[in-house]
Protein backbone atom coordinates (compact mmCIF):
# COMPACT_ATOMS: atom_id res chain seq x y z
CA UNK A 1 0.00 0.00 0.00
CA UNK A 2 3.21 2.32 1.12
CA UNK A 3 4.78 1.59 -2.76
CA UNK A 4 1.52 1.77 -4.48
CA UNK A 5 1.26 5.75 -3.02
CA UNK A 6 4.87 6.41 -3.72
CA UNK A 7 4.37 5.25 -7.33
CA UNK A 8 1.03 7.31 -8.03
CA UNK A 9 3.06 10.39 -6.55
CA UNK A 10 6.20 10.27 -8.13
CA UNK A 11 3.54 9.41 -11.40
CA UNK A 12 1.68 12.75 -11.02
CA UNK A 13 4.61 14.79 -10.06
CA UNK A 14 6.78 13.48 -13.49
CA UNK A 15 3.74 14.18 -15.24
CA UNK A 16 3.05 17.72 -14.06
CA UNK A 17 6.14 18.61 -14.84
CA UNK A 18 6.13 17.25 -17.91
CA UNK A 19 3.32 19.02 -18.91
CA UNK A 20 4.82 22.19 -17.76
CA UNK A 21 7.94 21.98 -19.99
CA UNK A 22 5.92 20.28 -22.89
CA UNK A 23 2.33 21.91 -23.10
CA UNK A 24 2.06 25.16 -25.03
CA UNK A 25 0.12 27.10 -22.19
CA UNK A 26 -1.07 31.12 -23.15
CA UNK A 27 0.79 32.92 -20.51
CA UNK A 28 -0.79 35.59 -18.79
CA UNK A 29 0.89 38.90 -18.27
CA UNK A 30 3.15 38.53 -20.79
CA UNK A 31 4.80 40.98 -23.30
CA UNK A 32 6.07 40.57 -26.80
CA UNK A 33 9.16 40.29 -27.90
CA UNK A 34 11.06 39.32 -25.09
CA UNK A 35 12.66 36.03 -25.82
CA UNK A 36 13.46 34.92 -22.67
CA UNK A 37 9.78 35.27 -21.02
CA UNK A 38 8.32 32.06 -22.36
CA UNK A 39 10.73 30.06 -19.53
CA UNK A 40 9.71 32.83 -16.91
CA UNK A 41 6.46 31.84 -18.00
CA UNK A 42 7.00 28.16 -16.89
CA UNK A 43 8.97 28.93 -14.04
CA UNK A 44 5.86 30.74 -12.73
CA UNK A 45 4.20 27.21 -13.15
CA UNK A 46 6.89 25.25 -11.26
CA UNK A 47 6.65 27.56 -8.58
CA UNK A 48 3.13 27.02 -8.43
CA UNK A 49 3.95 23.22 -8.30
CA UNK A 50 6.07 23.68 -5.19
CA UNK A 51 3.31 25.53 -3.76
CA UNK A 52 0.81 22.48 -4.35
CA UNK A 53 3.40 20.17 -2.35
CA UNK A 54 3.85 22.99 0.46
CA UNK A 55 -0.14 22.85 0.62
CA UNK A 56 -0.20 19.00 0.75
CA UNK A 57 2.05 19.36 4.15
CA UNK A 58 -0.38 21.94 5.56
CA UNK A 59 -3.26 20.10 4.91
CA UNK A 60 -1.65 16.55 5.84
CA UNK A 61 1.06 17.47 8.67
CA UNK A 62 0.71 15.78 11.80
CA UNK A 63 1.66 17.73 14.17
CA UNK A 64 1.34 21.57 14.12
CA UNK A 65 5.49 21.83 13.98
CA UNK A 66 4.86 20.69 10.15
CA UNK A 67 2.50 23.48 9.54
CA UNK A 68 4.45 25.89 10.24
CA UNK A 69 7.45 25.01 8.31
CA UNK A 70 5.05 24.55 5.83
CA UNK A 71 3.39 27.72 5.73
CA UNK A 72 6.98 29.64 6.20
CA UNK A 73 7.97 27.55 2.91
CA UNK A 74 5.01 29.08 1.41
CA UNK A 75 6.17 32.78 1.93
CA UNK A 76 9.36 32.26 0.48
CA UNK A 77 7.91 30.60 -2.53
CA UNK A 78 5.47 33.39 -3.06
CA UNK A 79 8.69 36.14 -2.35
CA UNK A 80 10.08 33.90 -5.94
CA UNK A 81 6.77 33.94 -7.23
CA UNK A 82 6.58 37.98 -6.99
CA UNK A 83 10.86 38.29 -8.31
CA UNK A 84 9.18 36.03 -11.53
CA UNK A 85 6.24 38.20 -12.16
CA UNK A 86 8.35 41.23 -12.05
CA UNK A 87 10.61 40.04 -14.81
CA UNK A 88 7.90 39.29 -17.07
CA UNK A 89 5.72 42.25 -16.67
CA UNK A 90 8.68 44.65 -15.71
CA UNK A 91 6.03 46.46 -13.00
CA UNK A 92 8.27 46.91 -10.16
CA UNK A 93 5.53 46.70 -7.80
CA UNK A 94 5.29 43.09 -7.57
CA UNK A 95 8.93 42.85 -5.47
CA UNK A 96 7.14 45.27 -3.19
CA UNK A 97 4.47 42.76 -2.51
CA UNK A 98 7.16 39.93 -1.80
CA UNK A 99 9.15 42.43 0.40
CA UNK A 100 6.38 43.13 2.31
CA UNK A 101 5.24 39.14 2.24
CA UNK A 102 9.17 37.71 3.80
CA UNK A 103 8.36 40.58 6.68
CA UNK A 104 5.14 39.49 7.44
CA UNK A 105 5.95 36.01 7.20
CA UNK A 106 9.06 36.03 9.39
CA UNK A 107 6.89 37.91 12.13
CA UNK A 108 4.29 35.10 11.97
CA UNK A 109 6.55 32.16 12.04
CA UNK A 110 8.35 34.01 15.23
CA UNK A 111 4.99 33.81 16.99
CA UNK A 112 3.74 30.62 15.96
CA UNK A 113 6.93 29.25 17.19
CA UNK A 114 6.87 30.96 20.60
CA UNK A 115 2.74 29.80 20.44
CA UNK A 116 4.38 26.19 20.07
CA UNK A 117 6.69 26.64 23.04
CA UNK A 118 3.77 26.71 25.66
CA UNK A 119 4.84 30.06 27.41
CA UNK A 120 2.71 32.50 25.82
CA UNK A 121 3.16 36.08 23.88
CA UNK A 122 4.66 38.13 26.54
CA UNK A 123 8.20 37.02 26.98
CA UNK B 1 24.31 37.84 -22.74
CA UNK B 2 23.01 39.69 -19.19
CA UNK B 3 19.50 37.64 -20.18
CA UNK B 4 21.45 34.44 -20.19
CA UNK B 5 23.31 34.39 -16.85
CA UNK B 6 20.26 36.13 -14.70
CA UNK B 7 18.22 32.92 -16.23
CA UNK B 8 20.44 30.30 -15.44
CA UNK B 9 20.53 31.70 -11.68
CA UNK B 10 16.75 31.01 -11.76
CA UNK B 11 17.24 27.90 -13.54
CA UNK B 12 19.44 26.77 -10.30
CA UNK B 13 16.81 28.63 -8.01
CA UNK B 14 13.57 26.32 -9.26
CA UNK B 15 15.77 23.54 -9.24
CA UNK B 16 16.33 23.92 -5.31
CA UNK B 17 12.79 25.50 -5.11
CA UNK B 18 11.52 22.01 -6.81
CA UNK B 19 13.73 19.78 -4.45
CA UNK B 20 13.41 21.47 -1.36
CA UNK B 21 9.06 21.09 -1.49
CA UNK B 22 9.39 17.65 -2.39
CA UNK B 23 11.33 17.05 0.53
CA UNK B 24 8.67 18.70 2.45
CA UNK B 25 6.87 16.08 1.69
CA UNK B 26 8.48 13.04 1.79
CA UNK B 27 11.46 13.12 4.75
CA UNK B 28 10.00 11.84 7.77
CA UNK B 29 10.20 14.22 10.39
CA UNK B 30 9.52 17.58 11.50
CA UNK B 31 13.32 18.55 12.35
CA UNK B 32 14.39 16.45 8.56
CA UNK B 33 11.71 18.64 7.08
CA UNK B 34 13.13 21.58 8.38
CA UNK B 35 16.63 20.73 7.10
CA UNK B 36 15.04 20.41 3.60
CA UNK B 37 13.19 23.95 3.99
CA UNK B 38 15.98 25.73 4.94
CA UNK B 39 18.43 25.01 1.68
CA UNK B 40 15.06 25.79 -0.20
CA UNK B 41 15.44 28.88 1.19
CA UNK B 42 18.54 30.13 0.47
CA UNK B 43 19.98 28.82 -2.10
CA UNK B 44 16.16 29.10 -4.34
CA UNK B 45 14.68 31.81 -3.50
CA UNK B 46 17.51 33.75 -3.04
CA UNK B 47 18.82 32.40 -6.55
CA UNK B 48 15.82 33.75 -7.84
CA UNK B 49 16.13 36.79 -6.69
CA UNK B 50 19.75 37.56 -7.78
CA UNK B 51 18.51 36.45 -11.04
CA UNK B 52 15.65 39.37 -11.03
CA UNK B 53 18.78 41.54 -10.06
CA UNK B 54 20.86 40.84 -12.76
CA UNK B 55 17.87 40.88 -15.70
CA UNK B 56 16.59 44.09 -14.48
CA UNK B 57 19.41 45.64 -13.47
CA UNK B 58 19.83 48.22 -10.39
CA UNK B 59 16.76 50.22 -11.19
CA UNK B 60 14.00 50.89 -8.38
CA UNK B 61 12.88 46.76 -8.31
CA UNK B 62 16.60 45.58 -8.69
CA UNK B 63 17.41 47.50 -5.97
CA UNK B 64 14.70 46.11 -3.89
CA UNK B 65 15.11 42.53 -4.76
CA UNK B 66 18.70 43.24 -3.49
CA UNK B 67 16.67 44.25 0.04
CA UNK B 68 15.01 41.13 -0.23
CA UNK B 69 17.98 38.92 -0.83
CA UNK B 70 19.49 40.63 2.49
CA UNK B 71 16.77 40.52 4.75
CA UNK B 72 15.79 37.03 3.77
CA UNK B 73 19.54 35.65 4.54
CA UNK B 74 19.51 37.45 7.66
CA UNK B 75 16.12 36.50 9.07
CA UNK B 76 15.66 33.09 7.65
CA UNK B 77 17.85 30.95 9.96
CA UNK B 78 16.53 32.74 12.94
CA UNK B 79 12.91 31.75 12.29
CA UNK B 80 14.34 27.97 11.27
CA UNK B 81 15.96 28.06 15.04
CA UNK B 82 12.70 29.04 16.26
CA UNK B 83 10.46 26.83 14.66
CA UNK B 84 13.64 23.65 15.60
CA UNK B 85 13.22 25.12 19.04
CA UNK B 86 9.53 25.47 20.03
CA UNK B 87 8.96 21.96 18.69
CA UNK B 88 11.63 20.48 20.65
CA UNK B 89 10.48 21.88 23.55
CA UNK B 90 7.02 21.07 22.90
CA UNK B 91 7.36 17.57 22.78
CA UNK B 92 7.46 16.74 19.16
CA UNK B 93 9.22 13.44 19.01
CA UNK B 94 11.78 12.62 16.55
CA UNK B 95 11.95 9.74 14.01
CA UNK B 96 12.55 6.14 14.27
CA UNK B 97 15.68 6.29 12.38
CA UNK B 98 17.31 9.09 14.59
CA UNK B 99 20.22 8.41 16.61
CA UNK B 100 21.43 11.66 18.69
CA UNK B 101 19.67 14.08 20.62
CA UNK B 102 21.74 16.27 21.97
CA UNK B 103 19.46 19.04 22.60
CA UNK B 104 17.46 16.74 25.19
CA UNK B 105 21.31 16.13 26.58
CA UNK B 106 21.82 19.68 27.27
CA UNK B 107 18.87 19.98 28.94
CA UNK B 108 19.19 17.28 31.36
CA UNK B 109 22.70 18.51 32.16
CA UNK B 110 20.66 21.79 33.02
CA UNK B 111 18.45 20.69 35.82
Amino acid sequence: MKTLKWFIGAVLLVAAIAVIIKVDIPFLFCREGMHFVEFAGRALFILVLSCVLCLFRIWKGPTGADRIVAVDILGIMIVGLCAVLTITTRRSWYIDIGIAWALQSFISTLALSKYLEGRGFDE
Amino acid sequence: MKDIIGLVFIGIGLLFDLIGSLGLVRLPDVYNRLQAATKCVTLGTCSILFGTVIIVGFCAAGTKAFLCIIFLVLTSPVAAHAIARGAHRAGVKLCDGSVVDKYAEDKEGER
